[in-house]
């Protein structure tokens, strides 16, 4: 089970990196998505075999499965739910405001990448006219 | 005595829960976080009174025991920096208020803020790894919506990479909780102190850099910075300046309380003083490109952050002492000058270098606030930030890291010239290029609303340098505190 277990976890964990690593906003939420829920399934891992219900006193410590990572996966599923469906809301309203789907480059990134290309420009062409000369 | 552990966090939620239900009503809703921030305020300075005096104090939520449920630690340290939090909160608080653009107009800044406020407390707070990570994820969620308040194209487009980064580094982070529990048995923070030296070191030590990594992206260090600079200067100049002064912030404490509490050392480390210096350097370096004051002020907190990371590198007293000062100076100080960045915006309707200059004369109280807090910021005597740097480097001096002290003052110097590089720009001179300048209404004075908590901040970081003494000496208790973990074990597990 255990083993089943940390198996799928790995799977879910190399899909949502390979997703997070394309350019298409959806399929980056839908990676963000599955890595949550990798995360979600190495909490339960983390708590050892699976056993009955922890339901009862503390008397059934040992004989029934470890309660608080699941606790924890719940709040971390909630926290992942909540951020899931702000993430939706910010990708259609980009797509909204540019009628795409793809990470758009940062401006500035975008004016010093020009400006280094204009540079590399202004060193080429003397040397052509050094070539000319030639 | 416990009650004032949890105020700072639960008081904030419940006003942001009866802001949403007064969102018809500005001015309630304004009275309403203005009274439950200062609270927090008070709070936090008489929790750092009363820790200071009496040692940790630690809060069980539910009555559960330590071990199991979930539970807040105040120590002088998380005290300290609670309580620089609060002001700044207050401040910006004050000056969203004001200013006339009316931030706070968009519907749900005020509860947000206030869930920002209860998200910031907690990271302060917790002493349980998970509810560190609850903490982040509360405090997380409610800058990307402050973030997006706008819904603009600049800002959706810096909020996507923002929100994206800041996910993956708590999807690590929740799978280091995981690990950690597969490892120990527990998420306690004191607990794992003991447990984690009792289980393999080479497992100690992945866990260790893991948390690392996960802190590191949230706290803008070297080689994880890049979504800082892109992120930052679109938002809002009231929602900048908080994020400017605390959500990093929150990375460096939460480095500082894992590296010291969980994975002590005993000597200098290599690794934590290499990225030390490659932050600072690259940091300022970046600003130095840059052309837009938001801009140029987001690279300085990256390569501040690496002045953080140097005194808890040498992880002797006198270099966490410094550490955990320049924190305290460093939340100050960034703030002020996002808000005087902000006012400038505010006057001439843009903050690009190129477009701006003269002001002066037009100007002469933001010129000489900047001035102050730029200066500060460089580390000229006599502020706050002179006395934060020289600590820093008489620290490096007596741990015999010569380069990293070395590359410190470099940095300092090169921070001097990107300030004076803002300060050519902006308020000497003509603008460069007078086809583009913009000057709205040049006759209407600024809002009383937004000089006066900007003026109240540069008070504090002057009072700051006025008392170093005094504060000096509660950093260097704080950071006794950091490495003797005694009596912070003992409130936690009592």
């Amino acid at each position: 089970m255990i083993v089943s277990l940390a198996v799928l976890a790995g799977v879910l964990y190399a899909c949502g990196v390979y997703l997070l690593l394309q350019r298409t906003l959806t399929r980056i939420i839908i990676g963000l998505v599955l890595l949550g829920h990798g995360a979600n399934v190495l909490l339960l891992v983390a708590g050892g075999r699976s056993a009955a219900a922890p339901f009862g006193g503390a008397e059934l410590i040992g004989r029934v499965s470890d309660p608080l990572p699941q606790a924890l996966a719940l709040t971390a599923m909630v926290i992942t739910f909540g951020v899931t469906a702000l993430l939706l809301t910010l990708a259609y309203r980009s797509w909204q405001l540019t009628a795409n789907d793809e990470v758009e480059d940062d401006i500035e990134d975008r004016r010093l990448a020009r400006r280094a290309e204009r540079a590399s420009e202004a060193d080429e062409s003397p040397s052509a006219a050094d070539e000319v000369l030639a | 005595m416990s009650i004032l552990v949890a105020l700072p966090v639960v008081l904030p939620l419940l006003a942001a829960g009866l802001s949403l239900i007064l969102h018809r009503h500005r001015l309630a809703q304004r009275i309403l976080s203005t009274v439950s921030v200062s609270a927090v305020l008070v709070t936090a300075v008489v929790l750092t009174v009363l820790v200071d005096h009496r040692g940790p104090q630690a809060a069980r939520l539910g009555d559960w025991p330590a071990t199991i449920g979930v539970t807040l630690v105040a120590d002088r340290f998380a005290a300290m920096v609670l309580s620089v939090s609060a002001a700044m909160v207050l401040a910006v608080l004050v000056y969203a208020i004001g200013s006339p653009m009316a931030r706070d107009t968009a519907q749900h800044f005020h509860p947000v803020y206030l869930v920002l406020t209860a998200g910031v407390a907690m990271s302060f707070l917790t002493g349980d790894l998970f509810n560190l990570f609850v903490g982040f994820e509360v405090m997380l969620t409610a800058s990307y919506v402050l973030m997006t308040l706008g819904a603009d194209r600049a800002q959706v487009r810096a909020a996507m990479s923002y929100v994206v980064i800041s996910l993956v580094a708590s999807m690590l982070f929740l799978t280091a909780v995981a690990l950690t529990y597969a490892a120990t048995g527990t998420v306690n923070m004191a607990d794992l102190a003991s447990r984690l030296t009792a289980i393999d070191p080479a497992v100690r030590h992945a866990l260790s850099l893991l948390f690392l990594v996960v802190f590191g992206i949230k706290a803008a260090i070297f080689p994880l910075f890049f979504w800082l600079p892109d992120s930052y200067p679109t938002a809002p100049t009231p929602v900048t300046a908080i994020f400017a002064g605390l959500l990093t912030k929150g990375g460096v404490y939460a480095i500082i309380r894992t590296q010291t509490l969980l994975f002590p050392s005993s000597g200098a480390s290599r690794l934590l003083l290499t990225v030390a210096a490659a932050t600072m350097l690259i940091g300022v370096l970046g600003a130095i490109a840059q052309n837009d004051v938001k801009r140029i002020l987001s690279f300085h907190i990256v390569s501040q952050i690496g002045y953080m990371i140097f005194g808890l590198a040498l992880f002797s007293a006198a270099g966490l002492a410094a550490t955990i000062f320049y924190i305290g100076h460093h939340i100050v100080v960034k703030t002020t000058l996002f808000l005087v960045a902000g006012l400038i915006e505010e006057r001439e309707g843009t903050a690009a270098l190129d477009r701006l200059g003269g002001m002066v004369r037009r100007q002469p109280l933001l010129a000489g606030l900047f001035l102050l807090s730029g200066l500060s910021l460089a580390g000229i005597p006599p502020f706050s930030g002179f006395i934060a740097k020289l600590t820093l480097v008489q620290a490096g001096v007596a741990a015999g890291t010569d380069v990293v002290v070395a590359v410190s003052l470099v940095v300092s110097l090169l921070t001097l010239f990107s300030i004076t590089k803002i300060w050519a720009g902006v308020f000497w001179g003509e603008p460069e290029d007078a086809g583009l300048q913009v000057r709205p209404h040049p006759s209407v004075a600024l809002p009383r609303l937004m000089v006066v908590p900007t003026v109240a901040l540069v008070a504090i970081s002057v009072a700051i340098a006025a008392n170093a003494g005094s504060l000096w000496a509660l950093s260097e208790r704080a950071a006794a505190g950091l490495i003797d973990t005694g009596p912070y074990l003992e409130a936690v597990l009592r």
